[in-house]
């Protein structure tokens, strides 16, 4: 059974006052008067599906790492904070810092310079229909149902924080986000991110400045730690590596290294539309790269308000909190609630509203994000080369408007369909990572080396989605005792570090089919890959920007300050 | 933001949403100074101080973001 799904069982965390409803109406009517503002603005295809390409690299980059911050996020990773400790924060830093500024340097220019509205676009132009085809439509179908599952997961946390009726939750948020991004598009899915950043922020991060002042600092807190939990390590991120039966995830530094830090963030941070759709709509070259590279250092701080309360859950709650199960006892919490019981523990009327807030802002943008980025593929990847070529912009514009509508209707389709068979929730985001992890492969291959062919680029990516699909059953279906060991490397392994590993040897698998496939077909001419691939194009200098105004001089400052954190939190 | 559209910069928005939260924030904690709610550290009186400090940041950014401003 989904665990949030379990969460019903368990009474309402928290009772809002009226400053606390008042400061969430306030929230709604102000997206919708943004939504109807910004509608004027959306007129063309360039405006409605890439915001125009106008946004400064301030605005792109904090949408593009807002569009990862969404409330599902935040609960989640509070609650691995419990679960695992500071571990889970390598998901913040080495699983995220390197793809990010790896992205804004290196595979920006190609995404941009190519023009493309997607990543199923810059496919089409580098390989042909056949690998953009198939991208587009799983990316379609995952984003759509990932959409489901963020409105299902918020009108579960609603009911459980709040005691609010679910149908109430689904049909109230879905309707909002459906009428300011039918509006604004793209501009509307990106000011709403924005707006969202800033409530994350200020709704949550009163939790480990109040958290911090009651335990007496880190050393406080480590030291509280220790005593509620004799015996364990959960402030330590690299120390309890060196083997899979040290430490609680059952996984040791090549998987977090490798499979995580090299193929799935990678492939998630650059190849994923979602967040790759934010950074295109950037006003030029320079914005475009810098934008994921200022993204890098918000990213880099998000453990303050997520990592480090899970940490404080583990200092200062009363109870021990319990994995997620389908009956819990009454007084029982689940990790995903360890956000929510410390923001029921430090805040009181106004700024528990806040804090309400920024979650149910979380997973609006959520599905603000997927449903935006959906219209888009749907229209440029799928409708246009598949169904209408060569229709008038207008026509373009007005079918990702009702895509948007369209969308979240199946969305909530998807919701109950969640609801009632709750363990698709699980499948869905596992078989969202299922493309990413070879996609990668692909794009990148098809960035730096122009000999990959058309043919190479589509059976590498089919090759890597199947093999990736195959693993995943086999460890959790078919024989997890005979196969956990074979492709995680540990009978320990527990489901993320099986996850860093599938996303390994899929990477793996596609880029040697698309090497061999490669070797015995026909390359592309030259002349067909100028602006896609690293040796045929011309990169901009930037000789001419100041020092300080150089997206690799912020890249390698990142990066510093990436390696400070691993010192300091060894 | 917009060269091409003139649109009102999103900084305006974000200075509205701290604004209007801050003042909403801060007259709670002034409201529940005698009668503390039943948090840890409520003594702290963190609505006052967190409602000011979205006041302060909310007013800089409608000021310097302001439509009819040019800047960005």
């Amino acid at each position: 059974m989904n665990p949030l799904f379990a969460m019903y069982v368990t009474e309402r965390l928290v009772r809002l006052s009226g400053v606390d409803l008042a400061i969430i109406v306030f929230y709604f009517a102000l997206v919708l008067v943004i939504g109807f503002y910004l509608k004027r603005f959306a007129n063309t295809g360039e405006d409605f599906f890439l915001a125009g390409r106008e946004m400064t690299a301030w605005v792109a980059g904090l949408a593009f790492v807002s569009a990862n911050l969404g409330s599902l996020e935040l609960l989640g990773w509070a609650g691995s904070a419990y679960q695992y400790g500071i571990m889970a924060a390598h998901w913040y830093w080495i699983g995220a810092i390197p793809a990010m500024v790896f992205l804004g340097l290196v595979m920006m220019p190609f995404y941009y310079i190519s023009k493309t509205h997607s990543v199923p676009g810059y496919l089409k132009l580098r390989y042909g229909s056949e690998a953009s085809g198939l991208s587009a439509i799983t990316f379609a179908v995952m984003t759509i149902m990932m959409s489901g599952v963020n409105m299902y997961a918020m009108a579960v946390v609603m009911k459980v924080v709040l005691g609010w009726n679910i149908n109430f939750s689904i049909w109230v948020s879905s309707l909002t986000v459906g009428v300011y991004v039918a509006a604004g598009g793209l501009f509307s899915a990106i000011f709403n991110e924005v707006l969202q950043f800033f409530l994350i922020w200020f709704g949550a991060l009163l939790i480990p400045i109040l958290g911090m002042i009651e335990t007496g600092g880190w050393s406080g807190m480590v030291a509280r730690i220790h005593q509620n939990f004799p015996g364990q390590d959960f402030t330590h991120m690299w120390a309890p590596m060196g083997s899979f039966a040290n430490n609680p995830m059952g996984i040791n530094w090549i998987g977090i290294v490798f499979g995580l830090g090299a193929v799935q963030s990678m492939g998630y941070w650059t190849t994923d539309f979602l967040v790759v759709q934010r950074v295109l709509s950037a006003k030029n070259i320079r914005s475009a790269k810098m934008a994921p590279i200022i993204g890098s250092f918000f990213k880099m701080a998000v453990p303050l308000i997520v990592i480090l309360p899970g940490l404080l859950g583990l200092a200062v709650l009363p109870m021990h909190l319990v994995p997620n199960a389908p009956n819990l006892a009454a007084g029982q919490h689940s990790y995903n609630e360890v956000l929510p019981l410390m923001l029921a523990r430090y805040c009181g009327p106004g700024l528990l509203g806040l804090g309400i807030t920024a979650l149910v802002a979380g997973f609006m943008a959520g599905m603000a994000g997927n449903v935006s980025a959906f219209a888009t593929v749907w229209t440029y990847d799928i409708y246009r080369p598949f169904l209408r070529k060569n229709a008038p912009d207008k026509h373009y514009v007005s079918m990702g408007r009702w895509c948007t509508l369209i969308g979240l209707i199946i969305s909530i389709g998807t919701a109950y369909l969640v609801m009632g068979f709750a363990s698709i929730m699980d499948y869905v985001q596992a078989l969202f990572g299922f493309f990413i992890a070879p996609l990668f492969g692909t794009v990148l291959l098809g960035m730096l080396w122009k000999r990959v062919t058309r043919w190479g680029g589509f059976l590498g990516l089919l090759a890597g989605t199947l093999s990736s699909v195959t693993m995943f059953l086999l460890m959790q279906k078919v024989d997890p005792q005979k196969w956990v060991p074979i492709f995680a490397r540990s009978p320990l392994a527990k489901g993320l570090a099986q996850d860093m590993y599938q996303s390994l040897w899929a990477c793996v698998t596609c880029v040697v089919v698309t090497v061999l496939v490669t070797l015995v077909t026909k390359p592309k001419p030259d002349s067909e890959l100028v602006g896609l691939v690293y040796s045929l194009t011309p990169l901009a200098k930037e000789d001419h920007a100041s020092f300080w105004h150089r997206p690799l001089v912020w890249g390698v400052i990142a990066l510093i300050l990436l390696v400070i954190l691993q010192i300091i939190f060894w | 933001m917009s060269e091409k559209h003139h649109i009102v910069p999103v900084w305006f928005f974000v200075g509205v949403l701290l604004l209007v939260y801050g003042v909403m924030i801060f007259i709670s904690g002034l409201a529940e100074w005698s009668h503390l709610p039943n948090t840890v550290l409520a003594e702290k009186h963190a609505p006052v101080w967190w409602g000011m400090l979205l006041i302060v940041l909310g007013s800089a950014y409608l000021w310097k973001f302001r439509p009819g401003k040019s800047s960005n």
